[in-house]
């Protein structure tokens, strides 16, 4: 981590974080379904202080058409900040890190979606960040999956994502922005909870092979809770008593 | 793997084939990185470089010093700039133009390693506070490739850190002024390790060659510093890995990284 100085105590000696709370403990998240009109798909989630609406479309042509496979569809991710989801005005253009980000989405939702059904077709995820507060792909990757299932699109299963990190010497579970900055680690996780395979891994700063071992099942927790609020979300949608489908 | 060839599909199934006797298509165990080979000082034109070879894989490393300004929050550091570049002698399929998502990710995992790390003590590098400080800029090119090229330019870019001098700048009427024939030793703290390990079927092999690389289910990435510690690390590739398989990956890329921080020490050792 940047081990940027800062005044914010990280944890006080009752062991309680500088957002109020425990180190096992996430950030509040709330998820909706099928928020836009014109998406396939959509959700929007609220993670923390993170706001992230996410579009899919398709599955539908591929352009430009030499990307289409006749094997296969393709999937593709879009991660993008908006200019004032950050304190300082972030230049629209995709930045080297929005790039990356998007990469790594697409790589940790490639093994949940069924491409092979649809040949010479794209499945196209947009992830706008409106609001960002540490932890962004994480919140974006839960909702790309949401968003996936309200599309209709076959899916082995869907992909949960929370951080676990490092912060005034703890092992602490979903990682805010001030603990990203002046915090020890960072380590996003993805995970197909019935299939037990983790699809997003990235680490930034220091942690021994024993905490890391233990960084990954704190954050697999974490994951797991995520899971039922977005099955919760999709059940809200489609199985509730109101008008909604 | 969603996107291979006819030739690619026939590849992996050959080179599952193997793994299943314990073999691979080089004849490597599943646990040994090719042979690495370090050459420092290529370019004397730079403040620090190197050469690795990687099996087949081929990056060349310099590294410019030169006063810049700081990041806007971290005015007590200097900075830390890394790259990379495919270049379109390195292979058939190598195209010019602005950087691909791979390339970009790439040099930000190399980045991340040594940035990560504390490798370069960037706390030392300051000429006057958030006003001007000493930027040390990385930039990689392949020039062959053979698979694996987060690790061929992560070891390129560290053995080059390592050999690069730091000139001497003063401040003089709010400008760095270069104080000639001064220059010092990079301060380094740690010398960090990447391993990238690709998993294939039930099998993990190290340093994949291009050959393996392009039938990988997954992969990863992990660099490790001088006390053991992991530092950094990035999954790619389109299946994900179990707990048990990260936590043996985690144990390779010590005693790996161990192996070619041994072989980077003894290649820098005669150049500082």
């Amino acid at each position: 981590m940047g081990g940027r100085e800062t005044d914010v105590v990280l944890l006080d000696e009752n062991g309680i974080r500088s957002d109020g709370r425990k180190v096992n403990e996430t950030r509040k998240v709330t998820i909706k379904v099928g928020v836009l009109k014109n998406a396939d798909g959509s959700a929007y989630i609220e993670f923390g202080g993170n706001k992230i609406l996410a579009g899919v479309f398709g599955p539908r042509d591929v352009h430009p058409k030499h990307m289409s496979n006749p094997d296969t569809g393709i999937l593709r991710v879009r991660y993008h900040m908006e200019p004032f989801s950050v304190s300082e005005r972030k230049n629209p253009a995709p930045s080297r890190r929005e790039i990356e980000i998007s990469k790594v989405l697409k790589e940790a939702l490639e093994p949940a979606v069924i491409l092979e059904k649809f040949p010479r077709t794209a499945i196209d995820v947009y992830l706008e960040v409106l609001q960002a507060d540490g932890g962004t792909r994480c919140a974006a990757l839960d909702a790309a999956s949401v968003a996936l299932a309200d599309a209709g699109i076959p899916m082995r299963d869907m992909v949960c994502s929370c951080a676990a990190g490092k912060a005034a010497d703890a092992l602490i579970l979903d990682v805010n922005n001030e603990e990203d900055q002046a915090g020890q680690a960072d380590m996003p996780i993805g995970y197909m909870p019935n299939l037990g395979k983790i699809t997003l891994l990235q680490l930034d700063g220091v942690l021994t092979t024993d905490e890391f071992k233990k960084c990954i099942e704190l954050g697999l927790e974490g994951c797991k809770q995520v899971y039922e609020i977005q099955k919760n979300a999709l059940r809200e949608k489609y199985f509730s008593s109101g008008d909604n489908n | 793997m969603t996107n291979l060839s006819i030739i690619d599909k026939l590849k992996r199934s050959k080179i599952l084939d193997l793994l299943q006797e314990g073999k691979r298509i080089d004849d490597r165990a599943l646990d040994e990185p090719r042979p690495l080979v370090i050459d420092t000082g290529v370019i004397p034109h730079a403040n620090g470089s190197a050469r690795a070879r990687l099996g087949d894989t081929e990056v060349v490393s310099g590294i410019k010093v030169q006063p810049d300004k700081p990041f806007p929050d971290m005015g007590d550091k200097g900075i830390f700039i890394c790259t990379a570049e495919i270049l379109p002698l390195a292979h058939p399929s190598a195209e010019t133009g602005p950087p691909q998502p791979n390339v970009i990710e790439i040099a930000r995992v190399v980045d991340r390693g040594i940035r990560e790390s504390g490798m370069i003590d960037l706390s030392q590098m300051v000429l006057q506070k958030d006003k001007s400080v000493i930027g040390v800029f990385a930039d990689n090119v392949v020039t062959d490739h053979d698979g694996n090229l987060f690790d061929a330019c992560s070891y390129a870019a560290v053995a080059a850190i390592i050999t690069s001098k730091i000139p001497k700048w003063e401040m003089k009427d709010d400008k760095p002024v270069l104080i000639e024939d001064q220059a010092s030793d990079t301060p380094i703290t740690t010398i960090p390790i990447s391993v990238t390990m690709g998993l294939m079927g039930e099998f993990i092999i190290v340093d994949p060659n291009l050959d393996e690389w392009e039938c990988l289910d997954a992969r990863i990435t992990i660099t490790t510093n001088s006390d053991g510690n992991i530092v950094a690390l990035q999954k790619g590739g389109s299946d994900g890995f179990s707990l048990e398989q990260l936590v043996k990956c985690s144990e390779l890329s010590i005693v790996v990284g161990k192996k070619i921080r041994d072989i980077i020490k003894q290649a820098t050792e005669g150049s500082k």
